[in-house]
Order: structure tokens, then C-alpha cells, then sequence
């Protein structure tokens, strides 16, 4: 049977959450995939990974190169969605390091004028451990707002209070028949692991033994990406890949 | 070369022959058949030439004759040739290494000084190594390694003497992928060889002009030449018959299981059936349920292309030393390999085309002159009618195989890139090759050009990978490749069929003792490999029919789906659609026509002409021009069901876009259900009364415009264009094909081809990849080709009918609903349902505490 449009849903169907807490924090997860907190006007994205398409090419994988455009076209829209007077990239902003002396003059533009009149942070990654100053902003190596850490590998220690990226999570469910995978903001209530924003960004199971020891299992809810909505999945509910 | 085949020919004279050949056969009491003689004539001369023959005609003998008897009067030397005479193509492995025994024979009994070896995938690497530097007179090979000898730099020596290409079973790879990059294989190979001749064998089939034309080089659009075309006598006309039951025939349902115990009997009482299914899931089903009625013990053996290949040798192998009484199979047995005395076919389900039919009653009996024996088996109502259809065609002999296509672009891409690992390539010289192919005949230069540009840098607009070119222009235009590192992902990649990403199944061992839990499992035993997304919609618990098994699936370990022996006897088989075919227009069309002719119903079984006259009683049963439409009420929904016959693909591309338009139409539709023969939709609103009162316009509701936005839209999302767009990227060379080993990593080491895909298609909808993988997805996985001409074919001619319940004709289909799963397009809402149980669990809970 082929839904065309929700036939089960009821008229009074309980409202989703719209956000989710993190240490104490209340933040707004966003279906472009960045979470905004309200109330420190402060936009987290984390894994833009521009130029990724071009460091594929470089090996032999000729890619269509509109991933950076695409990525930050994204960008644009979440960012003119809530209007915030901070932008924290959260690492590997760049698929390499040397990729953003490369970025396209118009890319380069873009990412200028989005930066206009909010302070904008960067912080590195492994994949981008030092980055030019022509990109604008502050490069750091971690933030740490209210007591919350920004960083981008999430720390060793078990549930601690940080919101990190790097992992990619994803988050599967199967229902009647139908399994759906999606990009997720995976999250305890302590530490909450960013969804990958880039384009060409894959994905890592958050029941991949990598996201073991970050979460108290009984805890793990995870956020999935759906296209205009983020719906909070319960963690006994995931399956892996 | 079957001795089945040989056995019949009468002695006599033989005129045509030269010695040692004709002493050979006279030896053996055999004649030549004419179109043996033929043929040999032609290709001897130096003509491409195609022969048709059915099963059981000497076919194989006839097509390597001209080449033995080239090399039998070739002058000795004393130094061994460097260069192959005759190269032999199969589009199965398996069939390259049978042929390679059957012939091997009568080389040896004629002592004739020719060299002969296969080369498949399965060739060990040192062997083809050698091939390249000392090669075999004959070589038996597939199209995939031609292309890989073809890259390499001895080419031109290595093929420069080649006398004669044999192409067999050439009706099964010309309409494919596989037979453009076969075609433009023969067009490198005549570069080389300019004076070889090009034999072509082949199944009858509808249009043999078609592929007489793929065997010539053309020169461009101007003129289309053919090759001569031979055609043997047809044998003895095969004895079909529908399998008669006293159970009452099923409305819905592909399993016959009604028949069960005739389809026994018929087993029991022949020396050896194959029994044909057109799905892996109903392979397993049959053979599952044979297996619960066989008290007699009767060997029967399960085939299909999903077992681990041990297995599937094992009862090849006691098939053909005649150690079985049946084999349940997929088209896996369709093509021309030798199983043994075969006595009946057993065709369960419809056969969905004629030609199809015709190929696997072949199977049956190798002897030309006595008939084969078949038996078909309708699994319901509507079945029965496409039986007696499919029975009819067979009896006039007549054909429906696909229809020529233009060839690939995305395999283009891959022979273009090919050549160029090979040698610089001259643009204009290649371009004039390229169009001497048939399938590439009507090729523009742009396109051609728009083809070299995405080898070179991707072809895209945006003009930025210059420094990462895999083709750089030579001073004097030619293209080369950029770095060796190239070619070798060019061999790694080469080939046209592109696998679903599968997923071992393994039988579990348990480790400790009954005690422990099943977290211990181990992998055990390999069973099969089955496609990722079918494990993908199991649960751990769930059980399936597999390799002849009830299965419960436990986990997934990597790439192994582990699993244990279940202990139910009624197994929750999901939907696992391996290999369905669709119903060929051809037979669509007699079956529609069939329906109309009431003077023909009483050929069909009484219940299914009872169902038909309760139908013209109660509705109308639709003439052949056009497409009756049934709007009824039912509970507190609406339907809307409309008869197409166009297949199940083309009817679930049309319920999607239906649907949309019905949504802004104010319908409120809600679902659909599609079968091979009729489409169901239903919504909230009487779309009976839409049509009576004028708010819903039936001629516009079905315009041939609902192709272009409304398709536009609904390609946007679908995963089944994302699966089309993947094989056209790793065909091409875009992406890189996942290797074994690399299975575990590839998710994260590769760029998901969906991603590209919603990249591209953003930025660049015109790009040539976008539009192969569109025209890939409109003759297969949408299949908007044949709603394009149902659309086109029904303009005007739309009967509706207001009923106050469901007609005796919609009751097939109705039965679908809830049967079939829902497919990805439907996830926001899936998503939500999950979310909202979730809510309300939760909530429930809370208010128990409470109290």
C-alpha cells in the first residue's frame, strides 16, 4: 500500500517537542540540520565539509563541485530563519585544511556576507586543524558558553556536558515495512553529538559501538532530520545498520 | 553441440563440407543441416551473418564451423600464432566453460591444431596475463573481459589478426547495457580487424532485423545494413497446456498453492520437470510448500540466483547426471546451458511474455523433432486469462522481445574512457567508430562530445576541475589519459551489471551450550546472499523463507545476515521482489483483447468466465481500445480503479502521479494499490460524484501532461530514480564500484550516491548523467515509457462507470491493499506515526502513575 498522504493521522495528534535539552540548556534543533540556542542567540552548525567535492576530484572522483555552493546556500537559509547574533561552525568546516584558500571567489563572498553583523566562530576539526584568516571569523580550538563546551571530537568522558560534532550520526528506524535513515542530533540530556551539515557529509550509525561510551544508553534519544520538521526518535526504538 | 542435438541428423552426404569435416561427420552417421552449410558459406566469405534457430538446432556447432574450418586449412607454421582467430562471446560464464567442454571434443577427434581457453572473471590473474602474450586460437570469454583486454596497450597486436567474432545467445544481451558495451566492443574490434566477420546466434525473436543490423558497422544515420540472416526450420511445435484444478481459482495471490497437488502429480509422473517462478520469494514459497507434500521423497532441488554458488553447482550437477525429479527455479536456467533430459517445464504464475515463454519451453526436450512439453500454472483469475493469451502466441509462433534502444551513455562513458587507457585517441575518428555500433548509430557529435568532457573533468558548467582531468587533449587533439592511476581505476571498474549491495546469510552456530543467550550466535554455514534492502526491512525476530528454510533473522554482523533455523511452519515472507518481470506490451495487448472477445471466453475455465459475464452483468467489461475507469464506495472511503494492463511498475508510476493530481483536484486521496493488470486509488471524497457534477475532468485527470511537472516532482524525491542514478554513476566511472573487503567502510569512504544525486539535480538538471539515468528509470524501475503510450493510446477514450459497490473485476486488486509495504516515499509520515505512538505511550504511562 502506497500512502499518499497521511491516512492515519489523527486531528488531535499531539504536537511534537520543539526542543530538546541539553545540561540544563534548552536548545532548538532545526530541520536544515543546525541548533539553534535561543537563549544566547547562537547558531550551531557542525561538518560543513565544503570543498569536499573537490578534494574527491583531486582524487580521480569527479563529483559534481556545486557541494560547497549547496552546503552554504543551507547555511543562508538557517541562519536568515533566526537571525542570530552568533554562528559557531563546530569543526571541519572544510574538508581540508588547505581547501579554503581554494573556495571559489563567489563561495568566498557568500560566506563573507553571511558573517556580516554576528560574530562568527570556527572551530577546528580534524580535518581542518588550522585555517586561513581570508575565511573571517575566529579560529579556536574549543568554546565554552555557560558552562556548556563547544568542540568538535566529542571528550572521553562519559556523558559529559558538551555539544560536539564528528561523528555524523545518523539514526535509523523500520516501520510496516518501510526503513528510514536519516540525519540526526543525537543526545542524553548531557551531550548532544551535531547531525553533519555539509553536502556530500555521509553518516555513522548512532548505534555504532563509535557513539558507545558518549551516552547513557537508557537516555539516547535521537532527533531525526525530517524535510520540515525534526521528530524526536526514543533510542529503544533504533536500529542499526 | 548437444549430442541430443546431434543424434537427429540423418545420413547422408555432405556436399558442403571440407575434410576433415565432412569424414567427421560421416563417421557419425550425421548430416549437416542446411543452415550449418549456410552459415559456414557467409562467415567463410567474409559476411557477418546471423543465425536463428531455435533450441535444439545445432546452433553452437554451426556458429564455430567457419572458424574450425579456417584454422583446420590454416597453413603450419612453426611459431604459435600471437594474435586470436575467433573470439567467442557468452553472456554467462558458466555458458562460455560448457562450451568450452562441448567443443573441445571434436577438435580432439579430428586432430585439429588449434588451441582453445576460456577467460571469465573467475580466470585466475596469471592466466590472463599470459592470455595477453600468448593467446589461444579460440577464446571463450564474456563482453566485460573483451573490454578489459581491449585497455591494454597490446590490443592492437593482440586482435589485429581476429577472423571471426561469434556472439551467442545474442537475443539476451542486445537490448541491454551489457550488449551496448558489446556493441561497441565489435566496433573497437574491427579498428583492429577490419576484415573479421562477425557471427551472430540467437533464439527466434520478434524483430530478427534488429539484430541482424547489431552485428554490421554502419556509418552513422545514413544507411542501416544488415547482416545476412540464416534461419533454421523450427521444430516440432511445443504441446502447452493450462493446468486444470478442481479448487476454486484464487482472486489475488501469486503462490498457486491451490494447485499444489496436480503440480505434484504432474512431477511425479515425468522423468524430470523444471519448474519455472518468476521470483526468488515464490522459488522459496513453492519449493517449501513441494517439500511439505512430498511423501513420496522425490528429489526436488531449489535454484536461484540469490544461493551461494556451491549450492546452486551441486544440483546443477545432479541435474544433469539425472539424479533429480525436479527443480524449482528463476530465470537463472533461462539461457541456452545443457541441464539434462528435461521432459517437462512447468511455467508457475504468468509467464508475462511470449518470447519468454517460448525460451523456457525449450528447455524442455532438445530434440527438434519431437515437442516439447509444457505445463502452465495461473496463481489466480487474472493469471488464467494471461495463460490462455500467452498459450495462444505460442501456438502462432509469435514474439514480443524488447525493442532496440539507444545505446547507453553512461557505458559509452566507460568504453570512451576504455580506449583511452588502450592509446590516444583521435575525437573524430573515435565518434565515426562509436556510430558504426548499432545502438550508437543515431548519436550526435554533441553528444558524443558532452560524453569525452565528462570522462575528461566531469562535464560539468561550472568548469573548475581543469587540474584534476582524467583525459588531458594531446598537442595535436588527440585525448590521453592524465596518470596511470587512471587505467587502473578503469579496470576496476569495468563492466555494466551493477550488483545491489547484498548481504551474506549465514546459518548461526551457537557457541556456548543451549543456555546461553543468543548474543553469542556465531556466523556458521553460508546460505546465500541476499539484497541489503530486503534485510534491511526485517526486524531481529522476524522469519523469511530462504534456501529452502524457515529463517529467523537475529542480527546483523557486518556484511552477514545471521540467522537460525526457525521453528514456525508458516514463515512472515515480506515481499522480495528478485526478478519480477513485467507483463510485455505484446501479451498486455492480447490479453486485453481476449477480455473483449466474449466469444472466447469459453475457452477459458468456467469460474474465470463466470467471473467475466458477472462483470459485463454488473459493470462493463472494457473493449481492447479503452480503459475503463470504476468509481464505488467502500466503508468510509472512495475508489477510484482503472485497468491499464500496462504492468505493475508503470501502474505504481501512475498511481504517484495520479494521486498528486487527485490532491489538487480535492480528492483527498489517500493511497493506491497497483497490480499487473489494474490500479486502485482511494480518498475521502466521492470522486463518482466529482466526475457527475464536473469537478473532476477524467480527460484531464489522465492527460498525457501529468509527465511533465507533476513527473518532475515526484523524480525529485523518488528513491527508485536514486537507484537508477547510482548504476549510471558507477558505470560511468563517477563513482567507484565497492569491492569486496570494502564493504564495512564504504559508507563513510565513498560520497553517497543520493547526495549527488539531489546535488546534481539541483544545480545541473540537464547533465548527461541525470538524463541516462531518466532514461534507464523510464524504461525500467518507472517505467514512464509505457505509461507515456498507455496515456497517449486511452486520449478520448475513457469509459467511466459509477458503481454503488466493488465490481467483480476490481476484487483482484482490492485484495492487494494491505498486502504490499509501504516504499520510502511515505517516510515524513512513518516518521510522525512512530513519534505520535511514542507520545502516546508515554502519556498512558504517565496517567498510570498518576492513579
Amino acid at each position: 500500500m502506497l500512502n499518499a498522504k497521511p491516512d492515519l493521522m489523527p486531528e488531535s495528534a499531539p504536537s511534537l517537542r520543539s526542543h530538546v535539552s541539553v545540561s540544563g540548556h534548552e536548545m532548538r534543533p532545526l530541520a536544515a540540520g543546525a541548533l539553534y540556542w535561543e537563549a544566547k542567540d547562537t547558531l550551531l552548525v557542525a561538518d560543513l565539509h565544503l570543498e569536499k567535492g573537490a578534494a574527491y576530484a583531486a582524487l580521480g572522483m569527479l563529483l559534481p563541485p556545486y557541494d560547497t555552493r549547496t552546503t552554504l546556500e543551507r547555511l543562508a537559509k538557517a541562519i536568515h530563519a533566526v537571525d542570530p547574533s552568533r554562528v559557531v561552525a563546530l569543526g571541519d568546516s572544510f574538508h581540508r585544511a588547505e581547501s579554503a584558500r581554494h573556495l571559489d571567489a563567489g563561495d568566498l563572498d557568500f560566506l563573507l556576507k553571511l558573517q556580516r553583523g554576528r560574530e562568527w566562530y570556527w572551530i577546528c576539526g580534524n580535518h581542518d586543524p588550522h585555517l586561513p584568516a581570508l575565511i573571517g571569523g575566529t579560529v579556536c580550538a574549543t568554546l565554552t558558553i555557560c558552562g556548556l563546551t563547544l568542540r568538535h571530537e566529542p571528550s572521553p568522558a562519559p556523558s559529559a556536558r558538551e555539544i560536539a560534532g564528528h561523528l555524523h550520526p545518523v539514526a535509523r528506524i523500520a516501520r510496516r515495512g518501510a526503513v528510514i535513515r536519516r540525519r540526526c542530533f543525537a543526545t542524553d540530556g548531557n551531550r548532544l553529538v551535531m547531525p553533519a551539515f555539509g553536502a556530500y557529509a555521509g553518516g555513522l550509525n548512532v548505534l555504532d559501538e563509535a557513539f558507545g561510551p558518549l551516552f547513557l544508553r537508557h537516555r539516547l534519544e535521537a532527533w531525526m532530520m525530517g524535510r520540515a520538521q525534526v521528530y524526536p526518535v526514543l533510542g529503544s526504538l533504533l536500529l542499526p545498520d | 553441440m548437444r549430442t541430443s542435438e546431434k543424434l537427429k541428423l540423418a545420413p547422408a552426404p555432405s556436399p558442403g563440407l571440407p575434410e576433415p569435416f565432412a569424414g567427421w561427420f560421416k563417421a557419425r552417421g550425421w548430416r549437416p543441416h542446411s543452415h550449418q552449410l549456410e552459415l559456414l558459406e557467409h562467415a567463410s566469405a567474409g559476411r557477418d551473418a546471423l543465425l536463428i534457430a531455435p533450441t535444439g538446432g545445432g546452433k553452437t556447432l554451426a556458429g564455430f564451423l567457419p572458424s574450425l574450418v579456417d584454422l583446420a586449412q590454416r597453413p603450419a607454421k612453426r611459431k604459435p600464432e600471437r594474435a586470436i582467430h575467433t573470439l567467442y562471446v557468452s553472456p554467462l560464464k558458466a555458458l562460455a566453460v560448457d562450451i568450452a567442454r562441448n567443443l573441445a571434443a571434436p577438435v580432439e577427434e579430428m586432430d585439429l591444431p588449434i588451441r582453445l581457453e576460456t577467460r571469465t572473471g573467475d580466470t585466475p590473474q596469471a592466466r590472463r596475463a599470459r592470455q595477453r602474450i600468448a593467446p589461444p586460437d579460440i577464446l571463450l570469454t564474456t563482453p566485460e573481459q573483451i573490454a578489459l583486454m581491449l585497455s591494454h596497450k597490446g590490443a592492437a597486436e593482440l586482435f589485429g589478426s581476429l577472423k571471426f567474432v561469434i556472439l551467442d545467445e545474442l537475443h539476451a544481451l542486445a537490448t541491454s547495457k551489457r550488449g551496448d558495451l558489446l556493441a561497441l566492443d565489435l566496433a573497437r574490434l574491427r579498428a583492429h580487424a577490419p576484415g573479421l566477420a562477425a557471427i551472430g546466434l540467437s533464439a527466434t525473436v520478434a524483430r530478427p532485423y534488429e539484430l541482424a543490423a547489431f552485428l554490421v558497422p554502419h556509418r552513422g544515420r545514413a544507411t542501416t545494413r544488415l547482416a545476412e540472416i540464416v534461419t533454421a526450420a523450427e521444430g516440432a511445435r511445443a504441446d502447452i497446456s493450462i493446468l486444470k484444478s478442481d479448487a476454486e481459482l484464487p482472486w489475488a495471490g501469486h503462490s498457486a498453492r491451490y494447485a499444489l497437488p496436480e503440480i505434484y502429480e504432474a512431477i511425479k509422473s515425468h522423468r524430470m520437470s523444471l519448474v519455472f517462478v518468476n521470483t526468488r520469494s515464490q522459488a522459496e514459497m513453492l519449493f517449501h510448500e513441494l517439500w511439505r507434500y512430498n511423501d513420496d521423497n522425490l528429489p526436488i532441488a531449489l535454484h536461484h540466483g540469490s544461493l551461494d554458488v556451491a549450492q546452486r553447482r551441486k544440483v546443477e550437477a545432479a541435474m544433469v547426471q539425472g539424479k533429480l525429479r525436479a527443480v524449482i527455479c528463476t530465470s537463472t536456467l533461462d539461457l541456452g546451458i545443457d541441464w539434462g533430459d528435461v521432459d517437462l517445464v512447468i511455467n508457475v504464475g504468468a509467464p508475462k511474455g511470449a518470447s519468454r515463454l517460448a525460451q523456457r519451453i525449450g528447455r524442455a526436450n532438445h530434440r527438434l523433432d519431437e515437442p516439447s512439453k509444457a505445463l502452465l500454472v495461473p496463481a489466480n483469475r487474472f493469471e488464467v486469462i494471461e495463460c490462455q493469451a500467452a498459450l495462444e502466441a505460442a501456438a502462432e509462433g509469435a514474439q514480443d522481445t524488447p525493442p532496440m534502444r539507444p545505446g547507453a551513455l553512461d557505458v559509452l562513458a566507460q568504453h570512451v574512457l576504455g580506449t583511452a587507457c588502450a592509446a590516444p585517441f583521435d575525437p573524430d575518428q573515435l565518434y565515426r567508430e562509436v556510430t558504426s555500433a548499432a545502438p550508437y548509430q543515431g548519436l550526435l557529435r554533441e553528444g558524443f562530445d558532452q560524453v569525452v568532457q565528462f570522462v575528461a573533468t566531469g562535464g560539468y558548467a561550472l568548469a573548475n576541475y581543469e587540474r584534476y582531468a582524467k583525459l588531458k587533449r594531446t598537442p595535436e587533439g588527440h585525448w590521453r589519459v592524465a596518470h596511470p592511476r587512471v587505467a587502473q581505476q578503469y579496470r576496476l571498474n569495468v563492466g555494466t551489471i551493477v550488483e545491489a549491495p547484498m548481504v551474506r546469510v549465514r546459518l548461526a552456530r551457537r557457541k556456548g551450550g543451549a543456555l546461553k543467550p543468543s548474543s553469542v550466535l556465531a556466523p556458521g554455514r553460508l546460505l546465500g546472499e541476499v539484497e541489503e534492502y530486503f534485510i534491511e526491512q526485517l526486524t531481529p525476530g522476524d522469519s523469511f523463507v530462504f534456501a529452502g528454510e524457515v529463517l529467523r533473522f537475529e542480527a546483523l554482523r557486518e556484511t552477514d545476515a545471521i540467522v537460525t533455523r526457525a521453528h514456525a511452519t508458516e514463515p512472515k515472507v515480506p515481499a522480495y521482489e528478485g526478478g519480477k518481470f513485467p507483463l510485455s506490451t505484446y501479451l498486455a495487448e492480447r490479453v486485453r483483447n481476449l477480455l473483449a472477445a466474449r466469444g472466447a471466453w469459453p475457452r477459458l475455465p468456467d469460474q474465470v468466465s463466470d467471473w467475466l459475464r458477472l462483470q459485463a452483468e454488473y459493470s462493463v467489461v472494457p473493449s481492447p481500445e479503452e480503459v475503463l475507469i470504476e468509481t464505488f464506495p467502500r466503508g468510509s472511503r472512495h475508489y477510484l480503479v482503472c485497468y491499464p494492463f500496462e504492468g505493475r511498475i508503470a501502474h505504481q508510476s501512475l498511481g504517484m502521479l495520479l494521486t498528486r493530481r487527485l490532491e489538487r483536484a480535492g480528492a483527498s486521496p489517500l493511497g493506491f494499490v497497483a497490480n499487473e493488470y489494474a490500479l486502485a486509488i482511494w480518498g475521502l471524497n466521492d470522486m463518482g460524484e466529482m466526475v457527475r457534477s464536473g469537478r473532476l475532468d477524467l480527460a484531464q485527470l489522465f492527460d498525457e501532461d501529468m509527465l511533465g511537472d507533476d513527473l518532475d516532482a515526484w523524480l525529485a524525491e523518488s528513491s527508485l530514480m536514486k537507484r537508477s542514478f547510482r548504476v549510471c554513476a558507477i558505470i560511468s566511472g563517477l563513482i567507484e564500484r565497492r569491492h569486496p573487503g570494502q564493504e564495512k567502510t564504504g559508507r563513510q569512504m565513498t560520497v553517497s550516491s543520493d547526495l549527488i544525486y539531489d546535488v546534481l539535480r539541483q544545480h545541473e538538471p540537464n547533465h548527461i548523467l541525470l538524463k541516462a539515468a531518466f532514461a534507464d528509470a523510464a524504461t525500467g524501475l518507472i517505467d514512464v515509457g509505457r505509461l507515456g503510450n498507455f496515456l497517449k493510446r486511452i486520449n478520448g477514450r475513457i469509459r467511466h462507470i459509477a458503481l454503488r459497490q466493488v465490481s467483480p473485476l476490481a476484487v483482484p486488486v482490492m485484495l492487494e491493499i494491505g498486502r504490499e509495504s509501504v516504499p520510502g516515499e511515505a517516510s515524513e509520515v512513518l516518521l510522525r506515526e512512530t513519534v505520535e505512538e511514542l507520545i502516546a505511550e508515554a502519556l498512558s504511562g504517565h496517567a498510570q502513575r498518576q492513579t
